[in-house]
């Protein structure tokens, strides 16, 4: 593409391009719908017993599926119950196997010690000395600091759910390369799946299943399966057409194919999506103690409900290290070469991790007859900071808060709110006719349609000002995280050694699940708005980030060499070059940061707020699914808005820009 | 060669497109070129008809686009032809239903890729055994086969490499190996040594000669290289815009191409190397001087120096030492410098 071609398609910011858009659609639609609201009260507020009661019609029908549906003599509870059974036996053989013990038999559990031992082997197999290190200390963090039982109880859950989750995704995403029939049906399913927040998934389980492991394991393989899909749909369909048709030449059938030429060839593809799975398994697993789930989520849950911060922290680390374990275990699978043995290779030379790994276990389960602290250690040996932290924590607060209480005070009090009340004021024909221009001009007719008539939708089901709450935290905390991620982004971009340091901050970063990121955000500001707002900062910064990273990398060389040839300052070299280039990437990086503040909103719930999130939370004890279900569908809904509007526009740019 | 016919194609059309069929209809199974453009449709392969003799190797080139690679996956029923037969030992292969196709595929094709379509989880020898596998042939067989299959293509000892571990070369010689261990009888080779470097490629080709001569099987091979397809090409097929434009030995392309594209082709051709005395030669006078006669079926270039060296036209004789024909200076100069 020609030089002189992008720097005169310039900055997308500046006041020429907003002025090609056509503002004065904006303003007819911005001035009708204030008039309007002086017409009918309704268009300011859109009256309640005018809201259609989808929510009781969602609740009722869940009550009856749960109480009275039936097939012949079969009720819909049989079956649910069925499917519980179905469950429970994996997760109780996991359970007995990693904390209980065999009752019946009398024997004990396998020994932390093997645990640890086993993790680091395993660790040493995959990815060598370091990744052994770790993954051993982790392990052995958990048993030290008195977290084995409920680390182990979290565990079962992912062990098994897992599994099951890769293999129906696995199942779904092959469905989908073999027929466009199941595809046109599964995949806009998965998109609505992936923008619907972990805790929208909970109320419909809690009704139908009750309370318990078991349906939090269920929730939690629903939850964590698309992305596997997603990856063994990519994976397949980008084997190399080679490979393929070497494979119908040497005279496969379509099974075989699949089987032994399409799956293996995009292992590693695969492998991403198992890492996945697993990340947001545990992700899942923690979030769903809200359904009485037991394990470390539980723990935290009940640690940061009673402000016992110092065993948060503890626990809060003890679930950091578990994703992290977890994340570097399958990543190194996922990267790993097989290696081949020379035929002289001895059968304990090839198998020497298997059999050590089998040496310690047994030694270890005869060890642990004798020594009962080689099965699980007692309390008394274990060890904790909870005191020393909290009391660390109560003394900072004491000295910083003097501080921080009225920077808090004055930004929630003088800008945050004045804000809030604008979104709560915006009268909707203004703010649906707003995303309906923007979706014509961006995205032609379909995008427009489907924009504005979601945004009806939250609005006639009733969930307008929850809604309008939730798009005030999304949009501030994003506004912030631009501000922040950006210039982090272009910093790294200038200098490798930055970005290596900032990209495994990312990285590492994202392997938290967002439950976490709670805890230093109620240690340094309490609840409030402000608190809800620096959760989702902290949380959904990294994609803008990584983005502007990317886009800055990907602007190529002789771009830049031309802007230096062409006599650009540095400045002006990045300004009309660089930025403009990497600005369609940036976008999508933005779009990627609202879709992860969305899903932040459901857990910033936990400490106090009044957007959908909340109406979420509120319908879990309740059990009023259409309200939880509804909220939850609303977030998406918001996500899905947001998405296509970014997404069209930044295809556009690309267009013009002659990238891909 | 013998007389037998391994395949034959007649009229066999491919077109890329929306609704292929029902566009070769609206135009009586003869689309024109302009037809094809206004509604967007490729013709990528265009009425092709040919024979391939057993053990023969044809060989196809053509332009990048030209079609070449279609018209071998018509073949091997990767694609399916639009409209046309295609008679593979006497049967017609379109009409096979997919079970007959993966038994033809398990036991009379073999193919070799450009880029070599090897399996990467697989070491060399499960990669070889891969075709025998899927069979259903026992472990040990299938073993023993593949490491002959290996030894034949010189990776001996390589056996537990991965093709990672391997240079292109090598890696392709995996593929030929994997393509020959169900010892098909026809061998279907598409570009296989062009993702090489020159000189692995020359090393190549003498190491498929070496192995067709020892297992003369039929081939059907596809190159860019013009030069590569006369070192082994019994016949050469030269295919534009999916249309077969000639197919004749590569002498007879040299000699007469029928059009400049072919001629194109045929411009840096090794003359010396490719036309026979033969071809160039007229019929003998009565007083043609006969000592040190010619060889009708050498190449020019092993009698030129002897015919260009004489003031008089050289005899030609046949294997048996009849006399045949006379060549002159003039009718070897223009046959090794071409039309000047
Ligand atoms: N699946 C397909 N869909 C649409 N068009 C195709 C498809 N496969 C091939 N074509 C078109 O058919 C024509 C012939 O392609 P083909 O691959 O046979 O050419 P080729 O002679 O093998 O070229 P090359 O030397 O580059 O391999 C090309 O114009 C190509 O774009
Ligand atoms: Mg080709």
């Amino acid at each position: 593409m020609d030089i002189a071609h992008t720097t005169d398609e310039a900055r997308p910011w500046s006041g020429r391009a907003l002025l090609a858009l056509p503002l004065w659609q904006f303003f007819v639609v911005i001035a009708g719908g204030i008039l309007l609201t002086t017409l009918w009260e309704g268009f300011a507020r859109w009256p309640d017993d005018l809201v259609i009661p989808m929510k009781e019609w969602i609740t009722r029908f869940f009550e009856w599926l749960g109480k009275e549906a039936a097939i012949g003599s079969y009720s819909f509870k049989d079956f649910t119950r069925a499917i519980s059974d179905l469950l429970s036996y994996p997760l109780e053989w996991t359970e007995a196997l990693l904390y209980r013990g065999i009752k019946p038999l009398g024997l004990p559990p396998i020994p932390w010690v093997a645990v640890v031992l086993g993790t680091a082997i395993l660790g040493h197999w995959i990815g060598g000395w370091r990744l052994a290190l770790f993954v051993g200390a982790s392990m052995l963090y958990l048993s030290i600091f008195g977290l084995w039982k409920d680390s182990m109880r979290t565990l079962s859950i992912v062990l098994v759910a897992v599994p099951i989750a890769a293999a129906i995704g696995l199942f779904l995403g092959i469905r989908v390369t073999r027929s466009k029939r199941a595809a046109a049906i599964i995949t806009p399913m998965f998109d609505l799946m992936q923008a619907t927040p972990h805790m929208a998934y909970l109320v419909p389980v809690v009704v139908l299943f009750g309370f318990g492991q078991v349906p939090a394991m269920l929730a939690t393989v629903i939850f964590a399966m698309p992305p596997m899909a997603r990856c063994a749909i990519l994976g397949i369909q980008t084997v190399p057409q080679d490979v393929i048709e070497s494979g119908r030449m040497s005279g496969c059938t379509p099974r075989q194919l699949l089987w032994k030429v399409q799956l293996p060839t995009s292992k590693k593809t695969l492998m991403l999506g198992l890492n996945q799975v697993v990340m947001q398994t545990l992700a899942m697993v923690v979030i769903a103690s809200l359904v009485g789930a037991s394990g470390l989520g539980q723990k935290l849950l009940f640690s940061l409900q009673q402000l016992r911060l110092g065993a948060a922290v503890e626990q809060g680390l003890a679930i950091v290290l578990i994703a992290v374990v977890l994340d570097r275990l399958t990543q190194a699978y996922a990267y790993r070469e097989t290696i081949h043995y020379s035929a002289t290779t001895s059968f304990f030379q090839r198998h020497k991790h298997l059999l050590l790994f089998l040496f310690i276990l047994i030694v270890t389960f005869i060890a642990a007859n004798f020594h009962k602290e080689l099965a699980i250690l007692p309390k008394k040996m274990t060890f904790t900071l909870g005191r020393e932290i909290d009391f660390a924590v109560r003394e900072f607060s004491k000295n910083a808060y003097d501080y921080i209480g009225p920077v808090r005070d004055f930004i929630t009090v003088s800008i945050l709110l004045p804000i809030r009340d604008f979104y709560l004021w915006l009268p909707w024909p203004v703010l649906v006719g707003c995303i309906a221009v923007a979706g014509y001009r961006l995205g032609g007719f379909p995008v427009m349609t489907l924009t504005a008539s979601l945004m009806l939708a939250i609005m006639l089901f009733g969930f307008w000002e929850p809604a309008m709450l939730t798009i005030y935290l999304v949009f501030s905390a994003v506004v912030i995280c631009i501000l922040i991620g950006v210039p982090i982004g272009v910093l790294a971009s200038r200098s490798e050694r930055i970005a290596k340091v900032t990209m495994t901050i990312c990285d590492t970063l994202q392997t938290f699940p967002s439950f976490i990121y709670l805890i230093p955000v109620i240690m340094l500001f309490k609840v409030g708005d402000l608190s809800n707002i620096i959760a989702i900062l902290a949380y959904a910064t990294v994609p803008a980030v990584r983005y502007t990273y990317l886009g800055l990398k990907r602007v190529p060389e002789v771009l830049k060499e031309a802007a230096i040839a062409n006599g650009c300052t540095p400045r002006q070299k990045f300004w009309k070059v660089e930025m403009p280039f990497a600005i369609p990437e940036i976008m999508l990086g933005v779009n990627q940061t609202i879709m992860m503040a969305l899903a932040m909103t459901a857990i910033t719930a936990l400490i106090g707020s009044r957007d959908l999130g909340q109406e979420i939370y509120r319908a879990l004890p309740t059990a009023d699914t259409g309200r939880g279900l509804l909220a939850g569908l609303g977030i998406a809904a918001i996500g899905i808005i947001a998405d296509r509007l970014i997404s069209a526009w930044a295809t556009k740019k690309k267009k013009n820009l002659g990238i891909e | 060669m013998s007389d037998q016919v391994q395949i034959s194609c007649r009229n066999v059309w491919k077109v890329f497109g929306p609704d292929p069929a029902g566009f070769m209809k609206r135009h009586g199974g003869q689309p024109t070129t302009e037809a094809l453009a206004s509604e967007g449709y490729i013709g990528a392969v265009q009425d092709v008809s040919f024979d391939v003799g057993a053990g023969e190797i044809l060989i196809v080139m053509g332009l990048s686009g030209s079609g070449k690679s279609t018209l071998i996956r018509c073949i091997t029923r990767l694609n399916d032809p639009t409209t046309g037969e295609i008679d593979f030992e006497g049967n017609n292969i379109l009409t096979a239903k997919p079970k007959e196709l993966i038994e033809l595929r398990r036991h009379k094709m073999g193919m070799v890729f450009q880029n070599f379509g090897l399996l990467p989880h697989r070491s060399v020898l499960s990669n070889v055994a891969f075709p025998l596998e899927i069979q259903g042939i026992d472990r040990r067989e299938r073993n023993k086969r593949a490491k002959e299959m290996i030894e034949l293509v010189g990776l001996g000892g390589r056996e537990d490499y991965f093709p990672r571990e391997l240079s292109g070369g090598q890696q392709q010689r995996v593929g030929i190996a994997r393509s020959l261990a169900v010892e098909p009888d026809v061998w279907f080779l598409d570009e296989p040594f062009s993702a090489l470097d020159p000189l692995i490629r020359t090393e190549m080709q003498d190491e498929f000669i070496r192995l067709q001569q020892l297992l003369k099987k039929t081939i059907v091979f596809i190159t860019h290289d013009f030069e590569e397809a006369t070192r082994l090409a019994d016949r050469i097929g030269i295919m534009k815009d999916g249309r077969l434009v000639q197919l004749s030995t590569p002498e007879q392309m040299v000699l007469h191409p029928a059009n400049d594209y072919v001629a194109e082709f045929a411009r840096n051709a090794p003359r010396d190397r490719i036309i026979s005395v033969k071809a160039i030669m007229e019929p003998a006078a009565q007083n043609t001087p006969t000592d040190h006669p010619v060889t009708g079926t050498d190449r020019i270039g092993a009698a030129a120096e002897r015919v260009l060296t004489a003031d008089h036209p050289v005899l030609v004789i046949d294997h048996e030492g009849l006399p045949v024909g006379q060549v002159d200076r003039h009718a070897m100069t223009k046959a090794l410098f071409g039309a000047v």
